[in-house]
């Protein structure tokens, strides 16, 4: 037994240093890929805001509407604006790689599988950390991506947010913490200054949706996958349990 | 290992309900497998219907679209053009009725279509795939009394005006028509059934 | 079952079969009359094991092969098409991915076994050498397999691997460029890796594969004690401790199948990416040549290996850091082709070894892992001192065996086997 207990533990070696892979991001998520609703205001924001200059060269528009429960002449009339892609197509923008080059410095990167290459705590951090800085061309600068080179898409919604002296519940770098109230106090705190459309919790929100929507689309057999799982494993429990008591009938001849 | 004190019948079910619940996984395995030979979601967007518009098409003209990769002929046939497929010697056709199933279920009659003038066919000869002439005009070919229709030069088949063979040609059986309906007076999609409300 | 016609129409369709082809005697020789050891413990499952990951490989591999694209433009984008478009292609892709993976963790438990009880000693050293090439042509066979989904990390993992050649004195540059057949990692090469990746080496691994099996067969299975079960036999020439493979361990087989695929099902569904060891992250990025992505692991089975090439930042008789590095890295490789001739104990098993033997064994596996961690970490100084501790003491394993084999008192063997 102890034998058996070592080799598990030497199998599961690789696993080990897992957290070393963890990103350090001030925000997280837990994505829902049940959430159909989130799933389609997600994929709406992404059409109006983001694939102008973002393409998904792998996911199809069909796909997605299979995935998240919506009839193609809703999807038609609501999130296909170019008479160039038809239902059964990608996501494709409008945007030549080139004029992108010229505008941003580089092409804007596909966005299909940004949800695994980056995860969706990455992303929704990114998003909702935009803060205001004069310093920078476009006149925004990025928390968890310093010196980036896209603006603030989302400003609209969220409005303009700025770097203040204030109290934070969250600890961050170079920040005091106030032991009456457990409070840090830092410089460094993001606060909207000028209010956009929406409210901080509804932008959040928001830009849960969006994130959701990145994370699907970065694997969404995903939804399949986890639909299929407990068949299976339970089919080759019973099959390991079967097995089990075949083996023990034929080893009572074993002395 | 001798046979003292073996329970042989416990022995020979385990056996066989080990067999029967690996062979049910086995055949679980082979699904996706299989399943994966059918055309991707990149064939079917390329197989997707296709729209056409026949409002510019004169009568006894013909258009082709593609859909799936094979022409589609749609026809705006005359009135006497109507008349001729209506009144030809049916013993002279193969399966004037259309019995085959060759069509969907929504198209019917010597005409096989929904409307009467517009017909839509898949061109390729059901005998071994060439496209057919299309030969309109009576006596076009040299078959007499010719309604009009096609004709496949590869060897030698004859189809009237409504894709419906003929008697004594190699090809066994009518023109496929595809499933087709109508979006608007004008605009025909093909690869769509109609609706069945 | 009970129709006698019926039974003696089998035989007599057998009998035709016999005739022409030696299929009763195959099954005996290899199944029901291949006599192996009673004992064989949980560490006897891997083989088998091996061989059902194998057939996974090879069945996804060919299924993956109808619908990849071997082009720089079109890989990694054929890849996401198989990933969504192709029905249940994500499935047979991530069975192929995982499986990489899971052969890698049987494959080493299955050696491990080898060290623990000897089977690499007389008369099994071609069973060990046989099987050691097929671990040899199988780190290839996945690294090339790597390349294919043209992702970042499949590009700079090959690009750093390749490189290795480069250090080899005087010919490495040329050769390195020999292997791409480009100036840089591109197309061609990947094209090349395709071709020995589905056709080539598969085929000689299978052949090694049967090689493997057939010089096991020919001297039959070692066992937990160390000990020739063919030294006592009964009346008829059984082995008395032997019990036939068929139908006795396929039994038993079965339930080592069903745990390993009831994990390895768990993983394909939940976990596919492995927490970033079985597919990396940057590998959802499509190569470019221009950009390196800024932590360079390769996959984690390499990983041993490649902490010692990382050991190695010093330079020693006038040849360089480098070159000094990639030797080692063959060198842990290499000595394990000669074990059976290290190895110079009167006993096989661990269990009869003297406490030298048992303490090396114990301090190598920790090092192998050790080093494996270390390999998919970015290297600081003190990591760097203590990959290199391990890496002596995964060559004092084997080149100090000669001497503590023999000077450590072993236990008395017993006659037939235990437990």
């Amino acid at each position: 037994m102890k034998k058996q207990l070592f080799a598990l533990l030497f199998a599961l070696v690789p696993f080990s240093a897992m957290g070393a892979v963890a990103v350090d991001v001030p925000y997280s998520m837990t994505p829902d890929l049940k959430d159909q609703e989130s799933l389609q205001r997600g994929m709406q924001l992404y059409v109006n805001y983001c694939m102008g200059c973002h393409s998904m060269e792998h996911q199809r528009f069909a796909r997605a509407a299979e995935d998240f429960g919506m009839p193609q002449d809703l999807v038609e009339d609501n999130l296909i604006f170019s008479s160039d892609l038809a239902f059964n197509d990608q996501m494709h923008n409008a945007m030549t790689e080139e004029d992108a080059a010229n505008w941003f410095g580089a092409p804007a990167p596909d966005l299909t599988l940004h949800g695994r290459l980056r995860g969706g705590d990455w992303l929704y951090s990114y998003l909702l950390t935009f803060y205001k800085d004069p310093s920078r061309p476009t006149g925004v600068n990025n928390e968890v991506f310093d010196l980036v080179a896209m603006p603030n898409v989302l400003e609209p919604l969220q409005g303009v947010q700025e770097k203040v002296c204030a109290e934070s519940d969250r600890p961050m770098e170079g920040a005091e913490l106030d032991t009456l109230t457990g409070k840090y106090q830092s410089c460094d705190v993001l606060q909207v200054t000028q209010p956009g459309s929406m409210e901080p919790d509804e932008f959040e929100e928001a830009v849960y949706d969006l994130t959701n929507f990145l994370v699907y689309a970065g694997e969404p057999s995903k939804l399949q996958a986890q639909a299929l799982a407990p068949k299976v494993l339970i089919f080759i429990f019973i099959f390991g349990v079967i097995g089990y008591l075949l083996k023990r009938e034929y080893w009572r001849d074993i002395h | 290992m001798a046979d003292n004190g073996v329970n042989k019948g416990r022995r020979r079910f385990l056996v066989g309900a080990t067999t029967v619940v690996g062979a049910v996984g086995a055949v679980g395995v082979a699904v996706p497998f299989v399943a994966s030979w059918q055309p991707s979601a990149r064939a079917r967007a390329a197989g997707a219907p296709v729209q056409a518009d026949v409002s510019k098409l004169e009568a006894g003209q013909r258009m082709t679209v593609e859909w799936r990769g094979r022409p589609v002929w749609i026809i705006n046939r005359s009135p006497e053009m109507i008349e001729r497929i209506e009144d030809f010697d049916a013993s002279r056709l193969a399966d004037p009725d259309s019995e085959e199933p060759q069509q969907p279920g929504y198209v019917s009659g010597p005409l096989r279509s929904i409307r009467p003038e517009i017909g839509v066919l898949i061109g390729i000869c059901t005998h071994l795939g060439c496209s057919p002439l299309f030969r309109p005009e009576p006596d076009a070919v040299e078959v007499d009394n010719w309604p009009g229709g096609f004709f496949c030069p590869c060897h030698g088949s004859f189809f009237d005006l409504a894709g419906r063979v003929f008697r004594n040609v190699p090809a066994p059986t009518n023109l496929e028509v595809p499933p087709y309906r109508f979006e608007t007076d004008d605009i025909i999609i093909v690869g769509e059934d109609e609706e069945t409300a | 079952m009970g129709n006698p016609n019926k039974a003696k129409a089998e035989r007599g369709l057998m009998r035709w079969v016999d005739d022409r082809f030696p299929a009763t005697q195959m099954v005996q020789e290899h199944l029901t009359k291949y006599y192996a050891p009673k004992n064989f413990n949980f560490w006897y499952f891997f083989g088998s094991l091996a061989l059902l990951v194998l057939v996974n490989q090879i069945l996804t591999g060919v299924w993956l092969t109808m619908s990849y694209n071997p082009s720089a433009e079109g890989a990694f984008a054929s890849v996401e098409y198989i990933m969504r478009d192709v029905e249940w292609g994500w499935l047979i892709r991530y069975m192929h991915s995982t499986g990489a993976s899971a052969f890698f963790v049987v494959v080493y438990l299955h050696m491990f076994r080898g060290l623990l009880y000897g089977s690499y000693k007389a008369p099994r050293e071609l069973v060990w050498i046989f099987g050691m090439t097929i671990y040899l042509l199988l780190m290839a066979e996945a690294f090339m397999g790597y390349l294919l989904p043209w992702g970042q990390m499949s590009y700079w993992g090959a690009q750093v691997i390749i490189s290795l050649f480069s250090a080899i004195p005087g010919i490495g540059p040329d050769l390195a460029q020999w292997v791409r057949g480009d100036f840089l990692i591109s197309g061609i090469t990947l094209n090349r890796f395709f071709a020995l990746h589905v056709v080539a080496l598969p085929i000689v691994i299978l052949a090694l594969v049967v090689l493997h099996l057939i010089a096991l067969h020919e001297v039959g299975s070692n066992n937990p004690d160390g000990i020739d079960i063919k030294d006592k036999k009964d009346e008829s020439g059984k082995p008395l401790d032997g019990i036939p493979f068929h139908p006795y361990y396929t039994v038993k087989d079965i339930v080592g199948v069903a745990v390993f695929l009831f994990v390895f099902a768990v993983v394909i569904f939940y976990f596919p990416e492995g927490g970033g060891y079985f597919i990396e992250k940057p590998n959802f990025e499509p190569a470019n040549p221009l950009k390196t992505p800024d932590h360079i692991a390769p996959v984690w089975y390499f990983t041993p290996f490649y902490a010692i090439l990382r050991a190695i930042n010093f330079s020693l008789f006038g040849l360089d850091a480098k070159f000094l590095g990639v030797v080692c890295m063959g060198g842990a490789i290499a000595v394990l082709f000669v074990l059976p001739w290290l190895d110079r104990s009167p006993v096989r098993s661990m269990r009869y070894k003297g406490w030298m033997s048992k303490v090396m064994l114990a301090l190598f596996a920790v090092s192998f892992v050790i080093l494996g961690i270390l390999g998919v970490l970015p290297s600081t100084a003190g990591r760097t001192l203590l990959a290199q501790v391990c890496t002596l003491i995964y060559f004092a394993f084997f080149l100090l065996m000669p001497f503590y084999t023999r000077l450590e008192k072993t236990k008395p063997v017993p006659e037939r086997v235990t437990g």
